[in-house]
């Protein structure tokens, strides 16, 4: 059944309101269970070889000690698992498991499954491995040198024509834009050329990934895995593994956050073949230093910014050359920052060219807008140099630019009716651009873009003889997104939040559902949500009509009940839902409502971030004292956890700005996987985040929903680049904007 | 219809940023683009979207490509 | 596994396990315990989710041997509550939205716990050094913080 996504501006009775979350006790109690917190009889402890060195040949890989020590039930290398050589898969299961080559401090080389820890520890000291060590590269601008060691000898730049003949680090080069640049750049008053760094991140969940697997000589098999996307797993293990996706059923647990690390499949492929192996369940749970090591973190990059403008504030052009790294394994990660980099502002030229830049590092994963925050960090801190040198206003000379309904996007195409406009005036308005500051401290801004997606979504409904609704969804609830799915059916239904109880099915119990990424889940699963309910209001309606013994043309439903309509049915009192669900066995069964999806539309979205910081010129340190999101969410269903995502994703970006980053040494190795050295933001960090929710409504979705997961990491690399260069009177092109470089740009500026 | 070409894809296609196709649907559209220009499939394999009017589409190759409507052919996007 | 008996009192009652010597108290709660509250984010003392008590002091329990358990006293979250009846922690985390993922929840309800036990009205900085070593990735702290301030608001009034 198709159903009809527009926008229709209903009027909510439940939607919008602050509701407790239905798994709130399980999680303040204990009870909830993650990755690592289930167990099956007879489970093996499955632990993992990596590789010391960034780049080398497996010379020679010799595991039968450790087969042979009493206690291993099974030992996998890359020889054990199916040869994907030919196929699309070949890059995933390779950094799953490395083949001839490990191309990072970290790949795995071989896995054990022991009965205990203990013994699993004793068997990986036993497997023997000859390495022949190979140039290496981790640095994105060293590695598109001439002369650069390559990382793979098969990758031929793709996006150039003529096709090279040559392999190169680079792996495609992606051209966006439109106008004419160049006479762009001549009709500006002032042109602002700058480069910029940022440091590799990782996601930082606090869960390190872990599944329980288990699988049979017959060919069945179960995962029960911390993922963000269960269907995913499944359709990827099984592909690597050459096993029935039927046959696979995944589960995901409740998961300790993801923030786009939890996409990607790293042990559970491997956990899966040790178990089939040892024909015992494998528990496999990552250490923090091998998350570090051997998950995937986000790009490091380099980038050249350019931007004209005339003296009254028009930009007349913008360029951008932005270098990320993927990682060791090929990526779409600067093709997207090429994409996001211009998509807040309205240009008649403007071009953004990405390149795709291969290191000896571990493959790129996403990482909350994927690639957007380090783009807007260059165009962003630009745009400030350009209002410095017009003497413009920041916020103003943003708002002079900024895209609307019709204007031609950066990346292509015209939008639809967009909130960067309304979240730049709401900032020019915020008191917070009109407190004092003191000695030290500065203020920015900045604002940022993000996609968002919908993709394949299907949702059922059951009703209980009670009236009490089962919701079973298959987007993995991230932060409390059954909350939101359980208001948005409660309201459609007409009944009270507590009498739905929302659970994540697994994958044999429901359709395909795309991952939970792309800030998709609310807008996906609530446009499912809304036809499955509207679905078994229909059957309702049915069930009513053969009640009263009347055409179910003269039935609506009205506050979850169904009302007779017309005179001579005036004596028919309504039927709530409850009265129906009560009879449903004597009026044809069960009463579900069932909707599949591809929920394309999702809205764009916007935010624009404000921050005041505090720079100690003494030790370069760095305090953030205020600081305000302001973000469309087209609607929110939930505004506590709408809020929530705003303050976290600002929190992310923070640390991103301030502290976080990948530090290699001269050998190619990671010299900080842990916490204590890779330092994220703590509570002490920070002061309280103010938050204002805008809701422009997407066109495209019965309620108006727009994703709102990612957008709020955007604009703080940037906002805080511009607060901390007006603080200490010196532009920061780096980031992290840790206390010795920002002590370096200052000593540098006084000499 | 024209359809105007992003990022890598346009090195496929002679480095032209709009071609002409005649395409009813997102599906019918792909497969004349890749009978044009063959170089596109390895684009196409690392996954496509198309843009209509404004609104990204990346499942659904049966959407009608309306007369006169806007139309970019854009790479799969990826998030977190 | 050679094993060493352990005899110890978690959340009140008497348990008894055996573990080898150089097992972390962490691994022996989770998997000869079975309190999966306590949870494991770095197994390094960073990050503050298998935080516990220890004869009342707040410890990481990654830090401390299995071993070392004989004879005292544990708290993890899965003693918080009082019965039927949550602690004013867990009710106004739920009521702030305190919580997004939950992985560092337990954690932070122990450290906010141990933080009420000794400063019945702490100030927002006292709250945020006290939970500066608990790691959450989600939030941002600023709902967590404000959960706090309103257990201890509802502490205050029971007294």
């Amino acid at each position: 059944m198709t159903h009809d996504q527009s926008f229709t501006n209903q009027k909510f009775k439940l939607v919008g309101s602050r509701v407790n979350r239905p798994d709130g006790v399980d999680k303040v109690t204990g009870r909830a269970k993650y990755g690592a917190d289930a167990s099956a009889p007879g489970q093996l402890v499955a632990l993992f070889l990596r590789s010391p060195h960034a780049h080398a040949k497996i010379k020679k890989l010799d595991t039968s000690k450790a087969e042979k020590l009493a206690g291993v039930k099974a030992v996998i290398t890359s020889a054990d698992l199916p040869d994907h050589t030919a196929g699309a898969q070949l890059d995933v299961l390779e950094n799953c498991m490395a083949r001839d080559r490990v191309l990072y401090d970290g790949h795995a080389v071989a896995a054990v499954a022991a009965i205990d820890k203990e013994t699993a520890k004793k068997a990986l000291k036993l497997i023997k491995v000859s390495y022949g060590k190979l140039p290496h590269v981790t640095d994105v601008d060293e590695a598109m040198r001439p002369g650069a060691p390559l990382v793979r000898e098969d990758i031929f730049t793709r996006g150039v024509d003529p096709k090279p003949t040559e392999p190169s680090n680079v792996c495609k080069v992606s051209t966006f834009g439109h106008g004419d640049i160049e006479a762009g750049f001549d009709e500006a008053d002032v042109i602002i050329e700058k480069s910029f760094k940022t440091e590799q991140t990782h996601q930082g969940y606090i869960e390190p990934h872990a599944c329980l697997a288990s699988v049979g000589p017959d060919g069945n098999g179960e995962l029960w895995v911390t993922t963000q996307g269960h269907y995913t797993y499944r359709t990827v293990c099984a592909a690597l593994l050459g096993m029935d996706m039927a046959k696979l059923k995944v589960t995901s647990s409740e998961i300790g956050g993801g923030f786009g690390g939890k996409t990607h499949v790293w042990i559970e492929p491997i956990a899966l073949a040790l178990s089939r192996k040892a024909n015992r369940p494998v528990k496999a749970v990552m250490t923090r230093d091998e998350v570090f090591k051997a998950s995937g973190p986000t790009c490091s990059t380099s980038m050249d910014i350019k931007i004209g403008a005339k003296k009254d504030g028009t930009i007349t052009a913008g360029s951008a050359h932005i270098r990320y790294q993927d990682g060791a394994f090929r990526g779409q990660w600067g093709q997207l920052g090429a994409m996001t980099a211009f998509a807040c502002y309205d240009l008649k030229n403007v071009q953004s060219v990405g390149y795709d830049v291969l290191v000896n590092r571990p493959k790129v994963a996403a990482y909350r807008a994927p690639s957007a925050p380090m783009a807007a960090f260059g165009v962003e801190s630009t745009m400030d140099l350009v209002a410095e040198a017009i003497e413009m206003d920041p916020v103003t000379l943003r708002i002079k630019n900024a895209a609307k309904e019709g204007t031609r996007a950066s990346y292509g195409p015209t939008y639809g009716p967009i909130g960067i406009g309304p979240t730049l005036e709401a900032a020019k308005n915020h008191p917070h651009m009109r407190a004092k500051l003191k000695k030290n401290q500065g203020r920015g801004m900045a604002c940022g873009f993000w996609f968002n997606f919908g993709g394949q979504t299907c949702t059922d409904i059951n009703i209980s003889a009670d009236g009490t609704v089962n919701l079973t969804l298959g987007t993995v609830d991230v932060g409390g997104s059954r909350a939101s799915m359980s208001l948005i059916c409660a309201e459609e239904l007409g009944i009270p939040y507590d009498q739905v109880k929302a659970n994540i099915a697994d994958t044999s119990s429901l359709g395909h559902n795309d991952t939970t990424e792309g800030s998709r889940g609310t807008f996906s699963s609530g446009m499912a949500t809304i036809f499955a309910a509207r679905e078994a209001i229909e059957e309702m309606k049915e069930r009513a009509a053969q009640t009263w013994d009347i055409p179910v043309e003269e039935v609506e439903w009205v506050e979850g009940e169904a009302r007779a309509i017309g005179q001579k049915n005036d004596n028919l009192p309504p039927l709530t839902l409850k009265d129906i669900a009560a009879r449903a066995a004597a009026t044809g069964g069960p009463i579900a409502g069932h909707n599949e999806v591809v929920a394309d539309g999702a809205g764009v979205s916007f935010a624009s971030h404000i921050c005041d910081v505090e720079v100690d010129p003494e030790t370069g340190g760095t305090r953030i004292i205020r600081y305000t999101v302001i973000q469309d969410a087209g609607k929110a269903i939930n505004p506590d956890y709408v809020e929530g995502q705003f303050q976290g994703g600002a929190a992310q970006g923070i640390g991103w700005a301030l502290n976080e980053e990948y530090i290699y040494g001269d050998d190619g190795r990671l010299q900080n996987a842990g916490f204590l050295d890779y330092r994220i933001p703590v509570c002490s960090d920070l002061p309280f985040i103010d938050t204002e929710i805008l809701e422009i409504p997407n066109p495209n979705h019965p309620y108006g929903i727009r994703g709102v997961g990612e957008t709020s990491i955007v604009p703080p690399l940037a906002a805080i680049g511009n607060a901390v260069s007006n603080a200490a009177g010196v532009r920061m092109t780096h980031v992290p904007m840790s206390p010795p470089r920002i002590l370096k740009a200052i000593e540098e500026a006084e000499a | 219809m024209q359809v105007n070409l992003t990022g890598s894809l346009r090195s496929s296609a002679n480095g032209e940023a709009v071609v002409e196709i005649s395409a009813s649907t997102i599906r019918e559209l792909l497969s004349k683009l890749l009978e044009t220009y063959p170089g596109m499939e390895e684009h196409m394999e690392l996954g496509i979207a198309v843009s209509i009017d404004g609104e990204i589409y990346r499942d659904s190759p049966s959407k009608k490509l309306p007369a006169g409507s806007e139309i970019f052919l854009l790479p799969r996007l990826q998030g977190g | 596994m050679t094993g060493t008996l352990v005899n110890t009192t978690v959340n009140g009652d008497a348990v008894q396990f055996a573990c080898p010597t150089d097992e972390s108290l962490m691994d022996s709660l989770r998997d000869r315990v079975g309190l999966t509250g306590v949870k494991e984010g770095c197994g390094t003392g960073d990050c503050g989710a298998c935080s516990i008590t220890l004869d009342g002091e707040l410890v990481c329990s990654c830090l401390v041997l299995g071993v070392e358990a004989n004879g005292r006293n544990i708290g993890t979250v899965e003693g918080l509550a009082d019965g039927d009846k949550l602690h004013p922690l867990q009710e106004q985390f739920i009521n702030h939205a305190a919580l997004q993922c939950g992985i560092c929840t337990p954690g932070f309800l122990v450290a906010a716990k141990a933080l009420l036990d000794k400063n019945k009205n702490p100030t927002e900085e006292e709250i945020r050094y006290a939970l500066a070593g608990n790691l959450c990735r989600c939030t941002g702290y600023d709902k967590i913080v404000r959960a706090v301030q309103a257990a201890s608001k509802d502490l205050r009034k029971k007294k």
